[in-house]
């Protein structure tokens, strides 16, 4: 019987594929999920509610790809091919992207070894994410099952951080991982307060920081000596080059600012630079600043929702409805997951979402806000983001509402096409004391 | 300039002290003291009588007689004093005075746990054979100082560690032998919650560890005194020694106040506190507690806002307490509360008698002021016999002055100490102030002469041309340098002259530039000085100041009373999920009378409730997080392996802003649990999150007795360095608890016996245990260390009530079934150290099927705020019913914390402890619209709303205010802004400045 299904459902490759994970985990719960094979066939996901990402819904829709590829959305049965999944009563998504994530940087918090995010040095634009990202990390795939399904993994320390890059979440090695090489540096903006005192005193408080002008004129320097800087030439360096992509508009700057001073400063710089892809980060007080936001074109990553206010007088749903003020402000918003036990965290990144549409953010633009606004941020949108034909088929279906706890529950996931397993070393764990218990 | 020579002319008008029994080497010894008298003065006898044209008699710097018709002997030296104010010069009862440098002790690279004492009680905080008068030597230059600023006795005393020995009251004038300025050397026996810097020993960490210190030497001392300790213990002997002197409490906040003196009440001490300035946030509940409170004087400067965004870090708490430390006396006096002053935390003393001069403008009774400065500190250090009035018998201290106290112009002239004279100012100085047409050599020029507390200056116009000039006034005599009018040359004229009295004008001699000479005279006009006209604005703004109302905490979204009576609500038509057996109920009505759940049906009617719509809305329970460390002032006392003895009830934050946070997420009860950082820790405080009543009032009734216990990598130090404290392996945390165990039942069996036995907050805890009266939560992670426990306890009879975190619960949840554990876990945590590597998400269902009582934590102040979210996660982990995943935040925690049947779900009988939500509280998208707490409604949207507009308003009016302060010139101070620490198992305080 159950080999029946198996055969409806899969083709032979599979079932050896399948054996050979079955193996795998006899043997050894330590590595990742083997990544699922190439897509081979059409698959068609029928009978779903598809929430494509741009705020369009499509009820009973059929979504098909083929080699990794959308080639249909639609509500014409007739387009279906291939493998057909039944999504009736289900909820197709888009897969959520997590931007400024530091996933596969770091293992274990506690451990020092296992930590590579934080290089140092102050300014690093040519320290790179990607070669020390763990595709076999176990939080990575643990991101999978709550529709997480691709990254763009960060640096983080300094002034100028690093170098970012995007990658999806099923992977050999960090060279399959990339969908989108060295996009962005990223930055963390002068601090207008900074704490006196020795570290361990009790009464330390944040105080005006007297060198910030001084530490914007070094970025300003910073950046005009590597726009002057001649990519190629005979007299290399390194961090310059580094830096070019931000002047030919191949690479975006990410700055980690949060204040409403700074994150003015941070307008005027953009002006003065010139610089076109520009997005902030974190970005607390971005609601008091947000027209201007959204005249200068810059977009604004909101960080984790599920934070408690800064300033004891705040409202104490700032944190949650800061993505609605800034969206009706017209400002380009998307959703990141940074702060403490980011890592593991970063999987609630649809709650965040959800979060934000329970205080006031419409639901679908909730879910484009974890979707096709981070890919635009990334400016990958004419790969993924969406449930758009031509676009990467790195989408998920869901038994309900993937932005609510209690329908988040997967049922499929497909990575560019490849039907990727949601088992990860927590479900194994999960099946192997449920069994315990059985007996 | 010359004024400082006053200073330092001590005349000796009276006698010589010399003790009778010295022999006399440098003159003959037979001398008399003759009487000195003040004459004809305004007598301030004691603040409550004034004596006018009176005399004051003493001799050998004791008071003879007082009065209207004193007579005098004839060997009396007359001081005429007419028209001037006499008052008994002030006492200071907080110093540290003459007393010499201690050293510190060294640092260490690990923390230290022994103490460096031989022969004394086993924590080196605790000093109380510590006597000031062995470490002093009289520092002139300070007394000096004090007596400008109206002292004339100054108890002082070892200003380090926690008891800190006792204090030696002196008078401030300087003698050959310093017998002889020692009023009293019993006067006062101090503390103060903080470390001794001659020892390095790291217990106490916390506030909750000071406190258990100070009990336990408390019963320590009393099984001294009753034969039950063997050993010699110098530093009890000591104390047993002292506890009969006036016993003072140095504290940092009006909570410390509270806390000190719910310890002095148990142990029948009652403590004079020496307060923090913020004693009126709970003036009701303070005037309560009966202590004397010695009050400092330091307020606030107002922030410099003119800076737009910096004032976004400033928070409404800190501008009101800006608003409202003036007036802390006040409040305090008003509420029948003993004060005095001390110029604790001034830069110098004489600042006190200005800040005091404004706590009058805004309202203190100018006869409290001045007993607050004089016969209330006499009071509180026992020496009413000695200091305070200017009755007969007294130490002949008091100050000659201009004026009535707190006058404009008061300023005072001298200052007696022991029947020594200290000149301060010259008494007789004719203010020469005001404005004048200064003719000279047939010119006529403006001349002002300004006089800011005795020091004169001068300028000089012609029409509009400002001449150089330079004013000298001393001993009657004015010299005034002017330059000339030409300023290419280089000639300067000199006036002289000696000043008359009761004359308006005033002339004089000059020697021109030319070296002539002739005559001067400068002619008085009719105009008041400016400086006065600014001084009367000032007054006249102190006593216009529009206090702000006080809140319930005094800061943003505080309640406007402390205490709430119950409401009577009717709640219609909503969903109810009562979490009992009747399951969810539709279109159901609630009815909450007297602070309980009165009835619950359908169509009920009560004509004197309130009703509340719930058409649409869902009534739950109010969540109760069995793991929190919201609300506390300090989480882990991590100074010893065991601290049984600590008990977080003493470290209770009502002010804190995260419960009112945690309101607006439908939680409405907590345990605050100690931290992980040892493996006994810590008593918890069971608390309802009332948000404005006071610490206290937040703690369960008849609070079910918890604890907290801890395993794994934070109590064996693996993630912090620490690796001078046992355990350092899970091996031997074992060890800790057989130890202790063994230990307690020893205590348990000898108290059994009847036999006498020396009692121990600690093991009386542990005994507890046994004793199955006190239930234990306990941090842990890893299955075998898990597995460990739960044997060690059935070893020693007992059943572990709960594990706490239970990461790897899921490993052994049918061995903590059997056992009778519950488990109170993460929703999803993990990663963050190597001991939760294992741990998933499945966690919560698969203990909940097997049988196991399942709550979900938080232990985090962000996580608090949704526990609702992290229940419904158990939906998704593991597809636990949605009935059963909402008890994970209600009934499962009441029944692990042993309130079940006053909470956590909704049925009659039950305290009225209920949230109304806008939807499904199990989704994402539901928000709590009231939260209710026997039957008062702690938190509502709407109010939230409307809070929310006056925040910003009252911000606006205190910003305009402090902008106002400084375009007057006034001080500011730099807005700081406090880090919000949001505390968690690992917060340690300081152990060597270890953190996590």
């Amino acid at each position: 019987m159950t080999l029946t299904i198996y055969t409806n459902k899969m083709n032979y490759k599979h079932i050896l594929t399948s054996c050979f994970i079955a193996l795998a985990l006899v043997f050894s719960s330590q590595a990742q999920q083997t990544p699922a094979p190439k897509q081979t066939q059409a698959i068609s996901i029928v009978g779903g509610t598809a929430h494509i990402g741009n705020t369009d819904v499509v009820e009973n829709s059929v979504v098909v790809f083929e080699n990794g590829k959308i080639t249909y959305v639609g509500t014409d049965v007739s387009e279906a091919k291939g493998k057909l999944i039944d999504a009736k009563g289900k909820h197709v998504y888009p897969g959520f992207i997590a931007p400024n994530a530091t996933l596969g940087l770091v293992e274990i918090d506690a451990v020092a070894a296992t930590n590579d995010e934080d290089e140092l040095g102050k300014m690093l634009p040519h320290v790179r994410s990607l070669i020390a990202y763990n595709a076999e990390s176990k939080i990575v795939e643990s991101m999978r099952p709550n529709g997480v399904l691709m990254g763009q993994i960060t640096p983080k320390g300094g002034r100028i951080s690093g170098t970012s890059s995007v990658v999806q979440f099923d992977a050999w090695n960090w060279e399959d991982a990339v969908i989108k090489e060295n996009d962005a540096i990223h930055m963390n903006w002068p601090s207008g307060f900074s704490r006196s005192g020795n570290w361990y005193d009790a009464d330390r408080v944040w105080e005006k920081n007297k060198d910030y002008t001084g530490e914007i004129d070094e970025v300003v320097a910073y950046f005009n000596n590597a726009r002057a800087y001649v990519p190629g030439s005979a007299d290399k360096d390194l961090e310059y080059e580094a830096m070019a992509g931000l002047f030919d508009g191949s690479k975006a700057l990410f700055i980690h600012v949060e204040g409403e001073k700074e994150i003015r400063d941070v307008i005027s710089f953009k002006q003065k630079m010139n610089l076109d892809r520009v997005t902030i980060v974190g970005g607390y007080h971005a609601h008091k600043v947000a027209e201007d936001l959204a005249a200068n074109d810059i977009s604004v990553l909101v960080q984790r929702t599920h934070l408690n206010p800064n300033f004891e007088d705040d409202d104490y749903d700032l944190p949650y409805k800061l993505p609605k003020l800034l969206h009706d402000a017209g400002v380009l918003v998307a959703l990141e997951g940074s702060g403490r036990m980011e890592r593991m965290n970063s999987r609630n990144l649809p709650f965040y979402a959800g979060t934000a549409a329970a205080f006031g953010v419409d639901k679908e633009m909730a879910v484009q806000m974890i979707t096709l606004n981070t890919a635009k941020i990334l400016g990958m949108e004419d790969r993924i983001g969406s449930l758009e034909v031509g676009k990467d088929a790195t989408l998920f279906v869901s038994e309900g509402d993937a932005l609510d706890m209690k329908g988040n529950i997967l049922t499929d996931v497909y990575i560019q096409g490849r039907d990727v397993s949601l088992e990860t070393h927590q479900t194994e764990l999960y099946e192997r004391y449920s069994n315990k218990y059985q007996d | 300039m010359k004024q400082n020579i006053f200073l330092l002319f001590c005349l000796l008008s009276a006698g010589l002290f010399a003790q009778d029994y010295f022999p006399e080497n440098k003159g003959v010894k037979t001398r008399t003291s003759n009487y000195t008298a003040v004459k004809s003065a305004i007598i301030h006898v004691s603040p409550s009588q004034t004596i006018e044209n009176a005399t004051l008699l003493f001799r050998d710097g004791k008071i003879v007689e007082v009065g209207k018709n004193v007579s005098l002997p004839e060997n009396t030296v007359v001081v005429d004093a007419k028209g001037k104010h006499v008052y008994p010069s002030f006492v200071e009862v907080y110093s540290d005075f003459g007393i010499k440098d201690i050293a510190s002790a060294p640092r260490a690279s690990q923390p230290q746990y022994d103490p460096n004492r031989k022969g004394y009680y086993w924590n080196d905080h605790m000093r109380p054979e510590q006597s000031a008068k062995s470490h002093f030597e009289f520092d002139e230059k300070k007394a000096e100082t004090m007596r400008k600023a109206g002292f004339g006795a100054v108890n002082t005393h070892i200003a380090d560690g926690f008891m800190r020995g006792s204090g030696a009251l002196f008078a401030l004038a300087e003698s050959e032998n310093f017998n002889e300025n020692l009023l009293k050397d019993k006067s006062g026996f101090y503390y103060e919650f903080s470390k001794s810097k001659q020892s390095r020993q790291a217990y106490p960490s916390s506030i909750m560890g000071y406190t258990a210190l100070l009990r336990q030497f408390y019963h320590d001392a009393k099984a001294y005194e009753n034969g039950l300790i063997e050993e010699k213990d110098l530093a009890i002997e000591a104390y047993l020694a002292k506890k009969n002197m006036p016993q003072l409490f140095s504290v940092d906040n009006y909570l410390d106040a509270f806390r000190a003196d719910k310890i002095g009440d148990q142990f029948d001490v009652q403590y004079t506190i020496i307060g923090s300035g913020d004693e009126y946030k709970r003036i009701e509940d303070l005037k309560e507690i009966n202590a004397h409170f010695i009050l400092p004087l330091k307020f606030p400067e107002a922030y410099d806002v003119e800076d737009p965004f910096l004032r976004e870090y400033l928070t409404l708490g800190d501008m009101k307490h800006w608003q409202y430390a003036p007036s802390n006396a006040k409040i305090l006096a008003e509420h029948g509360v003993d004060i005095s002053f001390t110029s604790k935390g001034l830069k110098s003393p004489d600042e006190l008698l200005k800040n005091l001069k404004k706590a009058v403008e805004r309202g203190l009774d100018k006869q409290t002021a001045l007993a607050g400065l004089t016969t209330q500190p006499a009071k509180a250090i026992g020496a009413s016999e000695l200091l305070g009035t200017l009755e007969k018998g007294k130490v002949a201290n008091f100050i000659i002055t201009s004026e009535e106290l707190f006058e404009d112009e008061f300023k005072i002239y001298e200052n007696w100490v022991q029947g020594q004279r200290h000149r301060l100012q010259p008494m007789d100085v004719i203010d020469i102030s005001g404005a004048y047409d200064l003719v000279l050599n047939d010119e006529t020029y403006e001349l002002t002469i300004k006089n800011k507390s005795g020091e004169f200056s001068a300028e000089v116009k012609q029409d509009t041309l400002k001449l150089g000039s330079k004013l000298t006034y001393e001993d009657e005599w004015m010299t005034l340098v002017l330059k000339d009018a030409d300023k290419s040359r280089e000639e300067y004229a000199l006036l002289t002259s000696k000043i008359q009295p009761f004359q308006a004008n005033i002339d004089g001699q000059a020697i021109l530039g030319d070296g002539n000479t002739t005559t001067f005279r400068a002619i008085q006009k009719q105009t008041e000085s400016v400086s006065e006209q600014e001084e009367e604005d000032k007054k006249e703004e102190e006593k216009a100041m529009e206090m702000l109302s006080m809140t319930y905490p005094n800061s943003s979204y505080g309640r406007a009373s402390a205490q709430s009576q119950p409401e009577r609500l009717l709640i219609k038509n909503a969903t109810v999920i009562t979490g009992e057996a009747e399951g969810t109920l539709e279109n159901t009505d609630v009815l909450l009378k007297d602070g309980k759940i009165a009835k619950i049906g359908k169509d009920l009617s009560d004509g004197r409730a309130e009703v509340i719509d719930g058409t649409g809305k869902f009534l739950t329970a109010g969540i109760i997080d069995e793991h929190s460390h919201i609300a506390g002032t300090s989480i882990n006392e991590g100074g010893h392996n065991s601290s049984a003895e600590v008990t977080m009830e003493d470290a209770v934050d009502p002010d804190d802003i995260s419960i009112y946070r945690s309101l607006a997420g439908g939680v409405t009860s907590i345990q605050l649990l100690h931290g992980s950082a040892n493996p006994i820790g810590g008593r918890s405080a069971v608390l309802k999150l009332k948000w404005g009543e006071n610490a206290e009032d937040l703690i369960y009734d008849n609070t079910p007795k918890h604890i907290k216990f801890a395993l794994g990598e934070n109590v064996k130090q693996s993630n912090w360095g620490g690796n001078s404290r046992f355990p350092q392996t899970r091996m031997g945390v074992e060890q800790v608890f057989r130890d202790y165990f063994t230990q307690a039942k020893a205590y348990g069996e000898k108290k059994a016996s009847g036999e006498a036995y020396r009692h121990d907050d600690e093991m009386e805890t542990l005994l507890e245990i046994l004793n199955g009266e006190r239930y234990i939560s306990c941090h842990s992670y890893v299955q075998s260390e898990i597995n460990m426990l739960m044997k060690v306890a059935e070893e020693f009879d007992f059943t572990v009530n709960t594990f706490t975190h239970i990461l790897e619960g899921y490993k052994v949840a049918d061995i903590m079934a059997e056992h009778g554990a519950g488990g109170s876990t993460f929703s999803d945590w993990w990663a963050y150290k190597y001991e939760v590597n294992d741990a998933i998400p499945f966690n919560a269902a698969i203990m909940h099927n097997q049988g196991v009582t399942v709550a979900i934590n938080s232990d985090d102040g962000e996580m608090i705020r949704r526990l609702n979210q992290e229940a419904a996660k158990s939906m998704k982990y593991g597809g636990v019913p949605a009935e059963d995943a909402w008890k994970f935040v209600t009934l499962n925690p009441a029944k692990l914390l042993h309130i079940d049947d006053r909470v956590g779900s909704i049925k009659e009988g039950k305290d009225a402890d209920v949230v109304l939500w806008n939807g499904d509280p199990l989704s994402i998208y539901a928000t709590p619209e009231k939260t209710i707490i026997e039957g008062v409604v702690y938190f509502d949207i709407e109010k939230d709303l409307a809070m929310r507009e006056r925040v910003q308003e009252e911000r606006q009016f205190l910003i305009n205010k402090m902008m106002k302060a400084k375009n007057k010139g006034l001080k500011t101070q730099p807005i700081k802004k406090q880090e919000k620490v949001f505390l968690h198992c690992d917060s340690l305080d300081d152990i060597n400045h270890i953190h996590e």
